[in-house]
């Protein structure tokens, strides 16, 4: 039986797990991660590598901010990787495109972004509303059907398994302690300490932060926080290498740095089913080649599914606990976007013992929920 | 390196590798055709531009990867030889952009 | 023979996938039992692996493959004198549920399709085991399994100076089958441990009474008659720049250099798994055989319903084991569809089930004789353990304590498994790389978890598979 102790426990190694821990361990706190499996479902599998602002935040104006804010650090985070790991992890921000598929399309997804820009609260970032012709300038491979496009110069993507990579060798280098197969079941209060435990023996820790995913609902409640989120499947295509041609991410196409081209963008409510399947992944594919019709001869090497941890607006949850002070919570979707955000944000506030004012939007207080006994 | 054992059976096929013109046998795959007629590596990799060649002959390993009639990445130890098949050897990823552009 | 997609039955009763000895008995024996089968192999002939081009040999010298090569011409003519359908250079690269029965996605010539079958037998045969050593992925180091399809297929054989290494039955037939062909060896380097000797003694009576004995020792005694055999090999690599030019070996501490132009590699075979894996069946691994197989009742049924799984890929045990295993696998999908009733199966399977039994004596004295060194399966350094994504077993091994505790977190590390091979070639030696640095058994670490399509099809099949409203409504969300 396992029984350690920590300054600062983190429940959930995925992309928000290690970059809050990174960020804690970089103001001096000594941080644990305990980790699930091999087998765990793993959100952060099923990323798409995206750092993207565009059409986000619409019902909540401050969602948009905080992703233009953690877009615009990113580069930072970039380098401050870079710096301590020597592994570049191809962070870009040449901006990115949304493309729509018939003018129908187009015509919905203008109005959205227009009904998002025109929320009161709501801090304007560029973008541009572009017709075919433009579009074909920024990608001259797209085919007749694209009927134009959205572009907005903050977004961008990265290679996110060098991210992922970067980020525990990071933790390595400073420290923190991964402990994978640790599956947390309770987590009590004992002396003025957090202690988390398991099959496996049990950690003890001053401040703990939830970030386990979908896990996080059932986690929550033990510590007087509310975790409404639930799994949502995505599916992904990966064809096989090709020679760089595609300079911007697409919200559903994107070449990585090591030339496959990634497709999605899906969504269905299966619970924890965690299988590809056919006509999602067809249609998908269907867009991509109506996209660029020269992507037809391209071999697709694998598909790929993993459970988003949606909550139930869609928006991030950050919270601290009044019954149980010293307990945290984040989860959001967008794990590779807001990562600089987790990182210089987030995790230095956790550190200092308190969340900002400015993070009460993204409370679970929003869902109208009876503070827990 | 391999040579046809001069019992082996088989009517002629003409196809051509990177241009030039070779021969191959009927009931011949592309990789053993490749082979036959002394080609070492038919790839090299995207990852690295290390020289590959075919390896397990079956489909499973994916070495044996060349472009046929203009389509890349076909896995030479599957395809029979066909009359008139062009072959070319790969460098690298593949290359799909129909305009060349930056 | 089917070759055009459009010509493929849109449903079946059984659809077999592969046609080697155990896809090929068990479509003669479903069509006599008035099923309706499908084959479905991506090779232009049957035969699978073993009785490769066994309907098309180039070969007229019956001799040089050896007798046990030719049995595979009844099994085809059975099997092509029956009902059942066989689509030539069909890949299948997908099988799902639905509505109790199957959906397969099948590739002919660049153009794909769904075909249903109310069940599938799984019989895609086995693989050869990796065989990771320094200049493993140099030109001109070959597969000896590859090498042997060259020969079977089209009478080719290695020019200039060849050295054939590992451990194996494999080895000792190719090798004879090269001395038949007139081809020069100029060494065997035999990679059987010296201990295995001793752990496979007390399997030897049941060896001495089994089919492979009086085979095994004739080709043995004729091989080592003409050709030179170092035994007791402590390690071995590849070297050249552009392609293979040496081969160097270790034995008793020396290092010995052989000039080459060509090296043949084997250290066995394994199940080929990736589409029972994809599909979702549950597998064991079997430390035996090193190896993970699919679970499987006596009926070769997996933990899928309306799967099952003949031959190699259920667990290695040889060309004639295989027959006998698709033939049972024929009747108890027969009895699930009703036409038979389990006493009658049971009694049409007695046959089989009593040459499978003869067959399965002297296996344990095969697989603990020829169970490779750790040596040649766990590879050190700058040695490529995914030669997909050129990964290499250092990188690998320095990754498990950054967090990568089992083959699909290294996955998304360091991109191991990516390729298009999906992890054929790399998945054993990445889980036995991960259970070494952990010092965990093997089968608590784990295997790639894999999906569809498991052959690669080009974006445009699958954008023309077909969509539904639900699945148009999940992706476009404007």
């Amino acid at each position: 039986m396992i029984r350690e102790g920590t300054e600062v426990a983190i429940v959930g190694g995925g992309l928000v797990g290690a970059a809050i821990a990174w960020g804690l361990a970089r103001v001096g706190k000594r941080v644990t991660i305990l980790d699930e499996g091999d087998d765990a479902f793993r959100a952060s599998r099923g990323n798409f590598a995206l750092v993207w602002v565009q059409s986000k935040g619409l019902g909540m104006a401050a969602y948009a901010a905080w992703s233009v804010r953690s877009s615009d650090a990113w580069a930072s985070l970039a380098s401050a990787l870079k710096d301590e790991t020597s592994i570049d992890v191809a962070h870009q921000r040449p901006g990115g495109l949304m493309l729509s598929l018939s003018e129908d399309e187009q015509e919905r997804r203008v109005a959205q972004m227009r009904r998002l820009h025109n929320q009161p609260e709501m801090i304007p970032y560029p973008y541009e509303v572009l017709d075919q012709a433009q579009t074909k300038k920024l990608l001259p491979d797209i085919g007749p059907q694209v009927a134009g496009s959205i572009y907005c110069p903050l977004d961008g993507h990265v290679n996110s398994l060098k991210l992922f990579r970067a980020l525990h060798a990071a933790l390595a280098a400073r420290g923190v302690l991964y402990r994978p197969n640790r599956p947390v079941e309770t987590i009590a209060s004992r002396d003025g300490r957090f202690v988390l435990s398991g099959s496996w023996g049990e950690l003890r820790a001053e401040k703990i932060v939830l970030a386990a995913g979908n896990g996080n609902a059932r986690l929550a409640p033990q510590v007087g926080l509310h975790a409404p989120v639930r799994p949502q499947r995505g599916q992904i295509i990966v064809t096989e290498k090709a020679k760089p041609f595609l300079n911007y991410p697409l919200v559903t196409v994107r070449q990585t740095d090591e030339g496959g081209v990634m497709i999605g963008d899906s969504l269905e409510e299966v619970g924890f089913e965690n299988v590809a399947t056919t006509p999602i992944t067809a249609t998908m594919a269907d867009r991509a080649v109506r996209m660029f019709p020269m992507l037809a001869g391209l071999n697709v090497v694998r598909t790929w599914s993993a459970l988003r941890v949606m909550s139930q607006d869609g928006f991030p949850i950050y919270d601290q606990s009044e019954t149980h002070p010293g307990a945290f919570l984040a989860t959001c979707h967008s794990g590779v976007t807001l990562a600089a955000n987790h990182a210089f944000d987030i995790a230095p506030q956790i550190a200092a013992g308190r969340l900002d004012d400015a993070l009460l939007p993204f409370s679970a207080r929003r869902f109208h929920v009876p503070q827990a006994a | 390196m391999f040579r046809r054992l001069p019992e082996a059976a088989g009517d002629t096929i003409a196809f051509t590798i990177n241009g030039a013109r070779f021969e191959a046998r009927a009931g011949d795959t592309v990789a053993a055709a490749l082979l036959a007629v002394g080609i070492t590596s038919c790839r090299t990799t995207p990852v690295s531009g290390a020289p590959r060649a075919p390896y397990c002959l079956m489909g499973v390993c994916f070495e044996c990867l060349v472009t046929i009639d203009g389509v890349g990445n076909r896995q030479a130890c599957l395809i029979p030889v066909a009359d008139g098949m062009r072959v070319e050897t790969q460098q690298g990823a593949r290359a799909i952009v129909t305009e060349p552009h930056a | 023979m089917i070759h055009d997609v459009d010509a493929l039955p849109a449903e079946v009763d059984l659809a077999i996938i592969g046609a080697g000895p155990a896809g090929l008995a068990a479509a003669a024996t479903a069509a006599r039992q008035e099923l309706s089968v499908l084959m479905l192999d991506e090779n232009p002939n049957v035969g699978g692996q073993i009785y490769r081009a066994i309907a098309a040999n180039p070969l007229p010298d019956k001799t040089v493959l050896g007798a046990d090569y030719w049995r595979g011409e009844a099994l085809a003519r059975d099997a092509a004198a029956s009902t059942a359908q066989h689509a030539a250079g069909a890949i299948v690269w997908s099988v799902s549920r639905l509505d109790g029965g199957n959906e397969i996605g099948v590739s002919m010539a660049g153009r794909s399709r769904l075909i249903a079958a109310r069940e599938v037998v799984l019989a895609t045969g086995a693989l050869e085991r990796p065989f990771p050593i320094p200049g493993w992925t140099l030109p001109g180091v070959m597969s000896c399994g590859g090498a042997q399809t060259l020969l079977k297929a089209s009478g080719l054989v290695p020019d200039g100076r060849m050295v054939i290494a590992g451990c194996g039955p494999l080895l000792w037939l190719i090798a004879w089958q090269y001395l038949n062909a007139g081809a020069t060896i100029d060494a065997i380097l035999d990679t059987t441990p010296r201990a295995n000797w001793v752990s496979a003694l007390p399997h030897l009576p049941a060896f001495l009474t089994s089919p492979y004995l009086s085979k095994g020792l004739k080709l043995m005694r004729t091989v080592r008659a003409k050709v030179r055999i170092v035994s007791g090999i402590e390690a071995l690599r590849a070297e050249g720049s552009e392609k293979v030019e040496a081969v160097v070996y270790t034995k008793a501490g020396r290092e010995q250099r052989i000039a080459v132009d060509s090296l043949l590699l084997h250290q066995g075979v394994v199940p080929n798994i990736n589409l029972s894996n994809a599909i979702g069946c549950h597998h064991t691994w079997d430390d035996m055989q090193l190896t993970w197989k699919p679970e499987t009742d006596a009926w070769g049924a997996t933990s899928v319903p309306g799967i099952t799984v003949a031959g190699d890929g259920a667990g290695i045990a040889g060309a004639e084991a295989a027959a006998e295993r698709g033939r049972i696998a024929a009747l108890g999908v027969a009895q699930r569809l009703g036409k038979l009733d389990t006493a009658t199966r049971d009694r049409e399977a007695a046959a089989p089930r009593a040459t499978l039994a003869r067959f399965a004596r002297g296996r344990a004295f095969l697989d603990t004789l020829y169970r490779p060194a750790k040596t040649f399966r766990v590879p050190q350094g700058d040695t490529i353990a995914c030669r997909c994504e050129e990964v290499t077993a250092e990188r690998i091994r320095a990754t498990v304590p950054l967090g990568a505790t089992g083959p699909n977190q290294m996955k998304s590390f360091l991109r191991c498994g990516m390729g298009p091979c999906q992890g054929r070639l790399c998945g054993l030696t990445v889980a036995e790389l991960i259970a070494d640095v952990r010092g965990v058994p093997v089968e608590d670490v784990g295997y790639y978890r894999l999906r569809p399509p498991v052959k690669p099809i080009t974006l445009g099949e699958l954008a023309s598979m077909p969509k539904t409203e639900a699945s148009e409504n999940a992706v476009v969300r404007v």
